[in-house]
């Protein structure tokens, strides 16, 4: 390839391109020469959108570094002085709280394009895998994150995380002592997560979105037809219903990019909180050892999974079904590219099974995000009838079975389906 | 789309429904604080600082940062500085820890952020709610916040108060409170109520001096990124002029 490469560029420019031609090489691979479908809609803006916040969460956590103190006895202290006495600090720190829960939306959004579009499906499995390992990593990089701020949910949401290891048979207790570093959560535990969270999490994912960027390249993106574009290329032996990337999409996302930064705006500067969801009331009370919050809650995008582990009742009472059910959940994920036997890519050429499926699923998602934000008799209790069960626990149970059935019967319902003929081209 | 709706839903729902318990189920009365009122959070400060300080303290306050509510240095070393303490340090107290154990069975909590870790209703109906229990060690409880450690240090400006519960009949009926005069205060039930909201105004200052600054630079930035938005577009649409 390079050496087939011509300079384009004369003055400054044409110097560095004769010495140093690789970026402009890459440039041309992934951006000017990279042919995506023309027909992206609304869901195709949250890639580019994860993009931004994950340079939005580097630089600004970057600039708390400058005033954080990883010690248990100065965290708590630290981050008030940020917020009062570093010039502009209150705006540097919402703006990683708030892009911490923007990432999940994002990524949510993101991943919910997949589902309608078939995203994850041949011959995109590796870029819907290193996919799911970036959500991984986010969920360990948001828990590692969360216990910094050193208040009372901090450190009790990671006494309960922490605590779930230790239900690990055998070798659990010690697993659980091992990653705390102490027989508590503290100073120790706080120091190591600080360095999982500003350094290693963030090359690790830094290094995922790389080759998920890059496995994408290789196969080309797909679209809300799920048709081919490379099936039908034009004389020059680029795609028909392909465009550049740039600078069509670039302008394109740089609109998405401005509309996302208003609503990020709009929850940075005028509520912060969310209501208590984005940064939790009593977050603001430094952590104690010694007291033990009525009800801890994990942030709003830990909650669907908290929810099934709620749901799932002790056996020999040990909580590590639920454990188990939880890390299955995100597991199953992983296996979603061999589990959808759909002809079709797109839901909209896919049958009612797949739709009323995606849809129940959605549902049962939001409902178990919901419930793990509130405490288990937030729905009161049935009568005699059932025991008395609270309401919300037996709903939590069916949302988490919809939730794996959804996967469990994935290979026959999506086989069985009544699908439509998927176009060869994407209609003007 | 669906997915986003009910996000969005979920979302607004969250903020609307930004509600503190009260743990002695007592029901919150709504705080009617003004953050522009800068003459309620001045007083709200007076109040702060002579019944308050004194076991509370406010450790990550600067004196100085109440400049934001329209105070000079001057005014603050003169009438807000009771300690030896310089402008430019934060609000602490002399008792020590320890003491403040052994005096009240658990050291008074620091203040800074209580506006956000409580909020502004908790306050507002507990400041209003001490009354006298001799069962207690204090000889003062609250219906918002039963048993508590501290004692009434607003008693001289309310008076004393009892309190009677009747428990409603029936499964779902709800509790009711009998508030009795015993002796007054140097205020009336009006002068006193305005007395609480300046201080919970005052508090909510401290809980995030930010606050409003935050809300005018945010409408810049949305401004701003409202001019980008068209500029950006104006281009993407000339750009997308030849795709179909």
């Amino acid at each position: 390839m390079a050496t087939e490469y011509t300079p384009k560029y004369t003055g400054i420019i044409g110097w560095v391109e004769r010495r140093f031609p690789t970026p402009f090489i890459e440039f041309q691979k992934h951006a000017s020469g990279y042919y995506a479908p023309k027909n992206f809609n609304f869901w195709y803006y949250f890639g580019s959108l994860a993009l931004l916040v994950l340079v939005i969460q580097i630089v600004s956590g970057i600039f708390l570094t400058m005033n954080y103190k990883p010690d248990a006895a100065l965290a708590f202290g630290s981050v008030e002085y940020i917020m009062r006495d570093v010039p502009g600090g209150w705006i540097i720190r919402y703006i990683h709280s708030t892009g911490a829960s923007a990432f999940f939306i994002v990524v949510y959004l993101h991943m919910f394009r997949a589902l309608l579009y078939g995203s994850h499906r041949e011959p995109r499995e590796l870029v819907w895998i290193f996919g799911v390992l970036i959500y991984l990593t986010l969920m360990g990089e948001a828990f590692f994150g969360y216990l910094l701020p050193w208040g009372q949910m901090s450190y009790w949401g990671a006494q309960v995380i922490v605590n779930l290891f230790s239900t690990i048979p055998v070798i659990g207790p010690d697993l659980s002592l091992w990653i705390r570093g102490d027989y508590v959560v503290g100073d120790a535990t706080l120091n190591r997560f600080f360095a999982f969270h500003v350094i290693a999490l963030p090359l690790v994912l830094i290094g995922l979105v790389v080759v998920h960027l890059l496995a994408l390249h290789d196969v080309g993106s797909n679209n809300p037809e799920g048709v081919d574009i490379k099936k039908h290329k034009g004389p020059d032996g680029n795609p028909l219903d392909g465009i550049p990337f740039h600078p069509y999409y670039t302008v394109k996302d740089a609109v998405g990019a401005v509309v996302f930064l208003a609503l990020f705006a709009i929850v940075l500067f005028f509520v912060p909180e969310m209501g208590g969801y984005f940064l939790e009331y009593n977050n603001f009370v430094p952590a104690d050892p010694l007291k033990t919050p009525l009800h801890i809650a994990p942030v709003w995008y830990f909650t669907p999974f908290y929810s099934m582990l709620r749901a799932v009742p002790p056996l020999f009472n040990s909580q590590f079904p639920g454990v188990m059910v939880m890390g299955l959940a995100t597991m199953i994920l992983l296996l979603l590219p061999w589990l959808d036997r759909g002809r079709a890519l797109s839901i909209r050429y896919r049958g009612p099974y797949y739709k009323w499926a995606l849809t129940l699923f959605v549902v049962a998602f939001l409902i178990l995000g919901y419930l793990g934000t509130e405490t288990t008799n937030v729905w009161g209790q049935f009568g005699d009838w059932l025991g008395k069960a609270d309401v919300a626990t037996v709903v939590a149970r069916v949302c988490t079975l919809v939730y794996f059935l959804f996967f469990i019967l994935m290979p026959w319902y999506t086989a069985r389906d009544r699908t439509l003929p998927v176009p060869s081209r994407i209609a003007d | 789309m669906k997915k986003l709706l009910t996000g969005l839903a979920l979302a607004c729902a969250a903020f609307t429904a930004q509600t503190f318990a009260s743990e002695g189920g007592y029901r919150l009365d709504r705080a009617p604080i003004d953050q522009n009122d800068v003459v309620s959070r001045q007083a709200g400060a007076r109040t702060f600082v002579n019944y308050c300080l004194n076991c509370h303290s406010a450790q990550y306050m600067r004196y100085n940062r109440l400049q934001d509510i329209g105070l000079t240095e001057q005014q603050i070393r003169d009438n807000l500085i009771l300690t030896g303490d310089k402008v430019g340090d934060t609000m602490r107290v002399a008792m020590s820890a320890k003491d403040a154990k052994s005096w009240f069975g658990v050291p008074p909590p620091d203040l800074s952020v209580v506006a956000r870790s409580r909020g502004v209703d908790w306050l507002y109906t507990y400041l209003r709610t001490f009354y006298r229990d001799p069962a207690t060690a204090s000889g003062w409880n609250n219906a918002v916040f039963p048993n508590v450690g501290m004692p009434h240090a607003l008693w001289t400006l309310q008076g004393e108060r009892s309190l009677q519960r009747k428990e409603g009949e029936g499964e779902h009926a709800a509790v009711e409170y009998k508030w009795v005069q015993m002796t007054p205060g140097t205020q009336s039930t009006i002068e006193y109520d305005r007395t609480v909201r300046d201080l919970v105004n005052f508090l909510a200052f401290v809980g995030e001096p930010a606050a409003q600054s935050r809300k005018q630079i945010g409408i810049w930035v949305l401004l701003v990124l409202g001019m980008l938005f068209v500029l950006v577009y104006l281009v993407k649409r000339e750009f997308w002029k030849d795709v179909h």
